[in-house]
């Protein structure tokens, strides 16, 4: 594998190949913390500090673990930085850690933070794996922001708690309390997961199209 | 919070608070492998059986173990570990008793690690305040209630693949939408009982 430049994997995790958006993983999550605009803010960055500094560490000792045991070594590895996030978070913010209940624990079994650890930090050097994992933690937090500015408003009439709707919107009830509920979380997903692939495929026609159209240019 | 007594509780673990279809959890997962009636089969039986193993053991750590010795800190520690251990034992076992079910289901049992069904439940657990006979109903409750989902979810599936879909949704994205659907199906249970 060719050694790849901090230009190439930032562009890799935020558009060409998102965690969320391409890859599918990290779904669980993505889910459950957009009902609020403040909580997923916490979260996504939480998600990018861990798959960070989970990448960093095990890129670091890549040499000196066996193949074997290495399935354990990530695990722990990742569960030390999310009880420190954990423990950080207890402290300063009570409140979120509250309403987030599970779900930082559950960073363990992010699927980004695991994909992250298991592919790219093994085969590469330290602050590139580093780099590769927070970035990949910000092409997450993208989606899961854009994804809270949606629900956030429709169901509370707020945006990180400002009110943009008269306070009319919820107490005469015409707010979408549907919009934090799970069936709306799947389908948002699904289309912005749309959007984006539909762009994509757009891109690629029209990439073969200006590639056969020179290549007739060359020949003629 | 009210006691709420094991039947119920393993009604509302199933169908009112289903641990995909409300709480998004074991998502990754369900994406993958719903493709195909037989593994999504096999993979939610193996679900079953490691969520109430490792609530089994993970109860009786917590409360006799980190609780008294106020290391409560810990729990995320031990409680991966003991997920890690329940899942390579049973492949362990089910290798040397039964190599026809390794065969097929083997290939499933390391993905279980990975899945966040698993480490939630546990987490719920902890969180609610379940008594042991609470929380092996409730791990063998989500177990079967991800188990429907699943094998649900890929026999729609079947029948998706025969029809037209527009291009950017193939894949994962019409596979939410029949979440999204089934969610809401299960949101209509949701009448009955409410549990959380």
């Amino acid at each position: 594998m060719s050694i790849p430049t901090f230009r190439q994997v930032t562009k890799e995790n935020l558009s060409v190949n998102n965690p969320v958006l391409v890859q599918v993983l990290g779904i669980c999550s993505t889910l459950a913390v957009t009902n609020k605009v403040v909580n997923t803010l916490i979260m996504t960055v939480g998600v990018s500090l861990v798959t960070a500094f989970a990448s960093f560490t095990l890129s670091w000792i890549r040499n000196l673990i066996a193949r074997r045991v290495r399935m354990i070594f990530q695990v722990l590895a990742i569960t030390f930085y999310v009880v420190l996030f954990q423990l950080i978070l207890n402290a300063f913010a009570p409140e979120v850690a509250r309403s987030l209940g599970p779900y930082v624990g559950l960073i363990i079994t992010n699927c980004i933070v695991m994909g992250r650890t298991e592919t790219f930090a093994p085969a590469n050097r330290p602050l590139i794996s580093w780099w590769d994992g927070f970035t990949s933690g910000i092409g997450y937090m993208a989606v899961l922001v854009l994804l809270s500015l949606i629900r956030e408003p429709l169901a509370f009439g707020t945006i990180a708690d400002f009110p943009i709707f008269p306070p009319q919107y919820v107490s005469d009830g015409y707010n979408w309390t549907i919009a934090i509920m799970a069936p709306s979380a799947f389908f948002l997903v699904a289309i912005i997961m749309w959007v984006f692939k539909t762009n994509g495929l757009k891109k690629e026609e029209a990439l073969k199209a200006s590639k056969s159209a020179s290549a007739i240019g060359g020949a003629a | 919070m009210s006691y709420v007594d094991p039947i119920t509780l393993l009604f509302a673990s199933i169908f009112t608070s289903n641990i995909i279809l409300a709480n998004f959890l074991g998502t990754c997962s369900f994406i993958a492998i719903s493709k195909d009636l037989g593994s999504s089969n096999g993979l939610g039986i193996a679900v079953i059986v490691v969520l109430v193993l490792s609530s089994a053991i993970s109860w009786p750590i917590l409360h006799y173990i980190l609780i008294p010795w106020n290391m409560i800190y810990l729990d995320l520690f031990a409680y991966i570990i003991v997920v890690a251990a329940v899942v390579q034992a049973l492949e362990m076992i089910i290798e040397r008793v039964s190599p026809a079910l390794y065969m097929s289901l083997g290939i499933y049992l390391p993905l279980i690690v990975a899945n966040c069904a698993i480490l939630g439940v546990v987490l719920f657990m902890e969180i609610r305040n379940y008594d042991y006979v609470q929380a092996l109903i409730f791990g063998l409750g989500s177990g079967i209630g991800w188990w429907l989902a699943i094998i649900l979810a890929a026999a729609m599936r079947k029948k998706i693949d025969k029809s037209n879909v527009p291009a950017g949704l193939k894949g994962p994205g019409i596979t939410l939408i029949t979440m999204g659907l089934m969610a809401m199906a299960f949101v209509g249970f949701s009448g009955i009982l409410r549990v959380q």
